[in-house]
């Protein structure tokens, strides 16, 4: 008669330890896998010199293929900006996914919250009025970002940090961020604006190894914190009070989760200018496939929203070839009407 | 069990809204704090949780203070649950009860088997068993206030706080959240509730605490409070108490200024006081009758 529950997470048990995943990403997450492998080996394939996808594997596999160019192609101009391309899109994602999940807003992402406005001051600041190496600006992103954040949280602190302000001070904050920059390049001069532009409209042209390298221990690192934090994040989730009767202290983890969502942001803008959207759509259509709690959501998140900017990246490649458009541009095309639908859906509800 | 001493709590450090105030609650007993909007009850509440800081004076549990404890190890004593909580969209039953368990969870163990058992009879004690996959938002608001009660007991605490519980809520779904917070107590949960249906709180509750501008104007058990005076007192309005033909505890019924009546036979006399009951059929009844 007693029907007992089966709760939708698998459990891990190591002697003392356990930890849970949930039933649906097991699945969710294997389709993602293999549709990103199809979108990279379809990406590294396509270009001016075509190698076909099975010479792209082996390849990457270290086989050879009797064709010496095939590795020079494929490791040194493909690879590292598609892998970038992917590395950038995961940490977006999950900046997002952390950010909606802090804030209780589903439609905060780095971008509206003003830190990746900060971002963009800092560095186009930098390319017009100092001449600095280029090598810098991913550093002088970074410090951006993190200032913008702090400033973001000391204003809409009063007491506490109601999720409400801290969105409503972003949007402020970040508005006159984008307003400062814009002034800049109205007023500086010509070559340093032209940089300058290009970096703002986010390209993931001419990465190397080294951004890949950067990318992926800062990704290891934020992305193990923000899974180790879900309990916390869906906690959170359930509103201040309540997270509160229960033990977490809202205003300390929320500190966290907010430092690790703009470590994630500002990476990912340092090395590819700003790309919105990316981190405001992967985390919603990932909620759609694995539910709202982050065990699964995270890890889905931060798969979806490197496949995504792929793609992003590929189409770029594809339609003006044998120009390209920036991966910031095409991930706006794909994203904002994706947006326009969301709000459709929220006001038919 | 909980005991409040000269207890002060505002929002703003300028308005005080609960004023000096000295309380005690007896373990296993219903405590409903009642009184007109604005007068302190939910900031009381948020105060013995601790979701307000005092400005001044103690909330002790057990003879500790609330507000020196560590985080965690209150929340496995007292539970709260917030007026009328949202739950993100999607979150299904079994989710939100787990999340009960999370004072008694840490980094590297997040799921124990006691966990899920102890979920599960959450589930059951709420009836809620077969619902356990439904999300949350697809649910009716009786569930739905059930299902975050059942989180509240997936807490394991001995304390439960419940702000209005029954807001918002059609009346047969309030009287099921109300049997069901009875039944808990029965096991031997002690609870203190925010009431606004004052015959609600004297049917469920052991002791009823009257609160006015921060104060408390009478307590005890439901015969000694709810008397037409202390009602007059504490909402100021007019009323009249009766014995609740169900439970024989006192049903308060407010006078007020003007009412429709059916008409009497001594009215329908009198065409004068019948002109603002328009002509309909009701009142033919009654004039016939």
């Amino acid at each position: 008669m007693q029907k007992t529950t089966k709760p939708i997470w698998h459990t891990l048990r190591v002697g003392r330890f356990s930890f849970k995943q949930d039933r649906r990403m097991l699945p969710v997450f294997g389709v993602l896998l293999l549709l990103g492998i199809a979108i990279l080996v379809t990406s590294v394939s396509y270009g001016d010199f075509d190698i076909s996808p099975l010479d792209v594997l082996k390849t990457i596999l270290g086989m050879d293929t009797g064709n010496s160019r095939h590795e020079l192609v494929v490791f040194t101009f493909r690879l590292p900006r598609i892998l970038v391309a992917f590395l950038v899109g995961s940490a977006l994602s999950v900046s997002g996914t952390i950010l909606q999940g802090i804030t209780r807003n589903p439609l905060a992402d780095p971008g509206i919250l003003g830190v990746t406005a900060g971002a963009s001051l800092a560095a186009v600041a930098t390319i017009v009025w100092f001449d600095v190496p280029i090598e810098w600006l991913p550093f002088v992103a970074f410090g951006g970002a993190l200032l913008m954040a702090l400033t973001i949280f000391a204003v809409a602190w009063k007491g506490g940090s109601a999720p409400v302000r801290l969105i409503l001070v972003g949007v402020g904050l970040g508005a006159v961020a984008t307003a400062l920059t814009n002034l800049m390049l109205v007023f500086g001069e010509i070559n340093a604006v032209q940089e300058a532009t290009v970096w703002l409209a986010g390209s993931v042209y001419g990465s190397n190894w080294q951004h890949v390298q950067t990318l992926v221990v800062w990704l290891i690192v934020l992305l193990t914190i923000s899974i180790l934090m879900a309990r916390q994040l869906n906690t959170l989730g359930l509103g201040d009070d309540t997270a509160r009767g229960l033990g977490l202290r809202v205003e300390l983890q929320r500190v966290l989760l907010l430092a690790v969502s703009v470590a994630l942001a500002a990476v990912a803008v340092a090395v590819a200018g700003t790309i919105g959207f990316v981190g405001l759509v992967a985390p919603h259509i990932a909620r759609r496939l694995v539910g709202p709690s982050h065990e699964g959501l995270i890890p889905t998140a931060a798969l979806l929203g490197g496949v995504l900017l792929m793609l992003a990246d590929l189409i770029g490649r594809w339609v003006i070839s044998p120009s390209e458009l920036p991966v910031g541009v095409v991930a706006a095309m794909i994203g904002a009407p994706y947006f326009a639908y969301l709000l459709y859906q929220t006001r038919n509800k | 069990m909980i005991d409040i001493n000269n207890l002060s709590l505002t929002y703003d450090n300028k308005t005080i809204i609960v004023h000096e105030l000295d309380l005690h609650l007896e373990a296993g007993s219903i405590t409903a704090l009642v009184g007109s909007n604005g007068c302190g009850k939910s900031t009381l509440l948020r105060g013995i949780s601790r979701l307000l800081k005092p400005l001044d004076g103690a909330v002790l549990l057990e003879g500790q203070n609330v507000h020196s404890m560590k985080a965690r190890d209150l929340a496995r004593k007292l539970g709260i649950l917030p007026q009328s909580p949202v739950a993100p969209e999607g979150l299904t039953v079994h989710e939100l009860v787990a999340q009960g368990r999370y004072p008694h969870q840490s980094w590297f163990q997040q799921w124990s088997q006691e966990d899920e058992e102890i979920v599960s009879e959450a589930l059951r004690t709420t009836n809620l068993t077969m619902f356990a996959d439904r999300p949350v938002d697809t649910l009716s608001g009786g569930q739905r206030q059930r299902a975050w009660i059942a989180m509240a007991l997936a807490q394991q605490t001995d304390v439960l706080l419940l702000d209005e519980p029954t807001t918002y809520l059609d009346m047969a779904y309030q009287m099921d959240v109300l049997d069901l917070l009875d039944e808990l107590n029965e096991q031997g949960r002690t609870i203190i509730m925010v009431l606004h249906d004052l015959n609600q709180a004297a049917r469920y509750a052991d002791t009823i605490v009257a609160l006015r501008g921060g104060q408390i104007v009478a307590q005890g058990d439901p015969q000694q409070v709810m008397t037409p005076e202390n009602i007059l007192q504490v909402f100021g309005l007019k009323a009249e108490v009766v014995t609740d033909p169900v439970t024989n505890t006192p049903m308060c019924i407010p006078i007020g200024r003007r009412r429709r009546a059916p008409k009497t036979a001594s009215q329908a006399e009198n065409p004068d006081a019948s002109q603002d009951m328009g002509q309909n059929g009701r009142v033919k009844m009654s004039i016939l009758s």
